[in-house]
């Protein structure tokens, strides 16, 4: 059984010491789901108690990875809704290419799956040349995965067929070279990605892009902060620049939805002029 | 002991049950009804719009802090788990699989029991899998409302067949007597 041993109280003195100590603020998570992880991370480094959970916590810095990374959900998938690639592919990137130079961020990359994907996109529609990725997390731990381009092998079947339905015409297997249980995709794809740490929650904008992606992270957090990460956004994308979000999130709602025209029924939203 | 929200969950032979349910719900329910449906073999984002053609009541495919409406619908998405942020909030959850399935029936009715306490009614449908079982337990321990499916009408029994060895007293429901069961909970207070 899923244990319930944490109150929330507890939830919010824990925050609070995470955020002195180590200037991490989850206060504007969702709820829901971070006393979930809080419960799992309970179960699975066995603490008897949320207390001991909390001294670890506190005392041993060297903890404090394991929790930020159990807290984070960093499920991802290469060519995740292929539907979404397959926009990207055939009438984003395209336009995109009349730019003389295209920056891409992907905000909330975990280990990198989404960043290469892109990259193949931007192989295959002739525009890599001039385009650059930036890639980046508040997770260190999954930012250094994600820089080595390393993945598994088993989970190369799931990818492939997902490229495939996205509009991939090539071998998928030609993007990588197989090591035993593991591949290692082209340097020519990493060249055009640029790894990096940042927190949304408590970073700034450090660049103009024309198309920024944060899919499946934006669930994790309250409305309030995800309109905080909204503004974010605006100011770091260009006039007629392209949000895209997770399959089952929205700009609606928010305060950017006056300014942004959404695409079709996809989740990508332009700015307007 | 009112109702503030029920939950159905299902798997394998539970969506010809729904179909059966969703036209006889009443309109005017005074509280929201949530899906969670193993969709393996309905993987389409259409499935609620199949749902909605046979239900009295609108259905709706759950998105990232969805407001909860009385008398209305929603159906966890493909590939996320669904949670209660408040009564009135849901939130989605991409993280790793439980019991082999996202979404899983039973960290719905865990989070249900966390935020509706004795408020919950809930029932467990035909399928293959034992997810929903521990959730069933969930709400018992808070007070809320269960039933399951009778095993011997489930096109898979196992799953109900689980929640009955797990809680030999539930309440066991016939297809034909589920929406009835649900609408009388209005009067549940
Ligand atoms: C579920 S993954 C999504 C990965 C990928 N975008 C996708 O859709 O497949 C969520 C990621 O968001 C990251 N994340 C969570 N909070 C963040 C924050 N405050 N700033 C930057 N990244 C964050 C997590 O570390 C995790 O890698």
């Amino acid at each position: 059984m899923e244990l319930d041993i944490i109150k929330d109280e507890e939830i919010e003195l824990l925050l609070e010491d995470v955020s002195a100590l180590y200037g991490y603020d989850f206060s504007q998570y969702s709820r829901a789901s971070l006393k979930r992880r809080l419960n799992r991370i309970c179960v699975v480094d066995k603490f008897a108690s949320f207390a001991e959970l909390r001294y670890r916590v506190i005392n041993d810095s060297s903890y404090l990875q394991r929790f930020v990374e159990e807290i984070t959900v960093n499920v991802t998938e290469m060519f995740r809704d292929p539907n979404f690639y397959k926009k990207l592919r055939t009438d984003i990137l395209p336009l995109l290419g009349t730019y003389p130079f295209i920056r891409i961020w992907v905000a909330g990359c975990s280990t990198g799956e989404e960043a290469y994907s892109i990259a193949i996109l931007l192989q295959e529609v002739n525009l890599a040349h001039k385009a650059l990725i930036y890639a980046t997390d508040i997770n260190p731990s999954v930012i250094e995965k994600a820089s080595k381009g390393i993945f598994p092998l088993r989970t190369m079947k799931l990818y492939s067929e997902n490229y495939i339905n996205s509009g991939g015409v090539k071998d998928f297997s030609s993007y990588y070279t197989a090591m035993y249980d593991v591949v290692k995709f082209q340097s020519g794809l990493s060249d055009r990605i640029l790894f990096s740490t940042h927190n949304l929650v408590s970073d700034s904008s450090f660049n103009e892009f024309q198309l920024i992606l944060c899919r499946n992270v934006l669930i994790y957090f309250d409305k309030d902060l995800q309109n905080k990460v909204f503004s974010l956004f605006d100011g770091s994308l260009q006039k007629l620049g392209y949000l895209a979000l997770g399959d089952k999130e929205t700009l609606r709602f928010s305060s950017l939805q006056d300014r942004y025209k959404q695409i079709q029924k996809h989740k990508i939203w332009q700015k307007s002029n | 002991m009112g109702t503030d929200v029920f939950l159905i969950g299902g798997s394998a032979g539970s969506i010809l049950i729904l179909l059966q349910i969703l036209p006889h719900l009443d309109k005017d329910l005074p509280f929201p009804i949530v899906i969670i449906l193993h969709r393996k073999s309905f993987p389409q984002s259409s499935l609620h719009i199949l749902l909605e053609t046979s239900a009295a009541l609108s259905v709706l495919e759950a998105e990232d802090k969805t407001e909860l409406e009385n008398g209305k619908c929603y159906l966890a998405p493909a590939n996320y788990h669904l949670l209660f942020e408040t009564k009135r909030l849901l939130a989605l959850d991409a993280s790793e699989k439980v019991n082999f399935s996202r979404p899983s029936i039973d960290v719905t009715f865990e989070s249900a029991a966390r935020i509706f306490k004795n408020n919950v009614g809930a029932l467990l449908l035909s399928g293959g899998n034992q997810d929903g079982v521990e959730g069933l337990l969930h709400i018992l321990q808070n007070k809320g409302v269960v039933a399951i499916q009778d095993p011997a009408t489930a096109e898979v029994s196992y799953m109900p067949q689980q929640a009955l060895q797990a809680i030999p007293d539930i309440k066991l429901l016939q297809p034909d007597e589920m929406a009835t069961f649900i609408n009388k909970l209005k009067y549940n207070t």
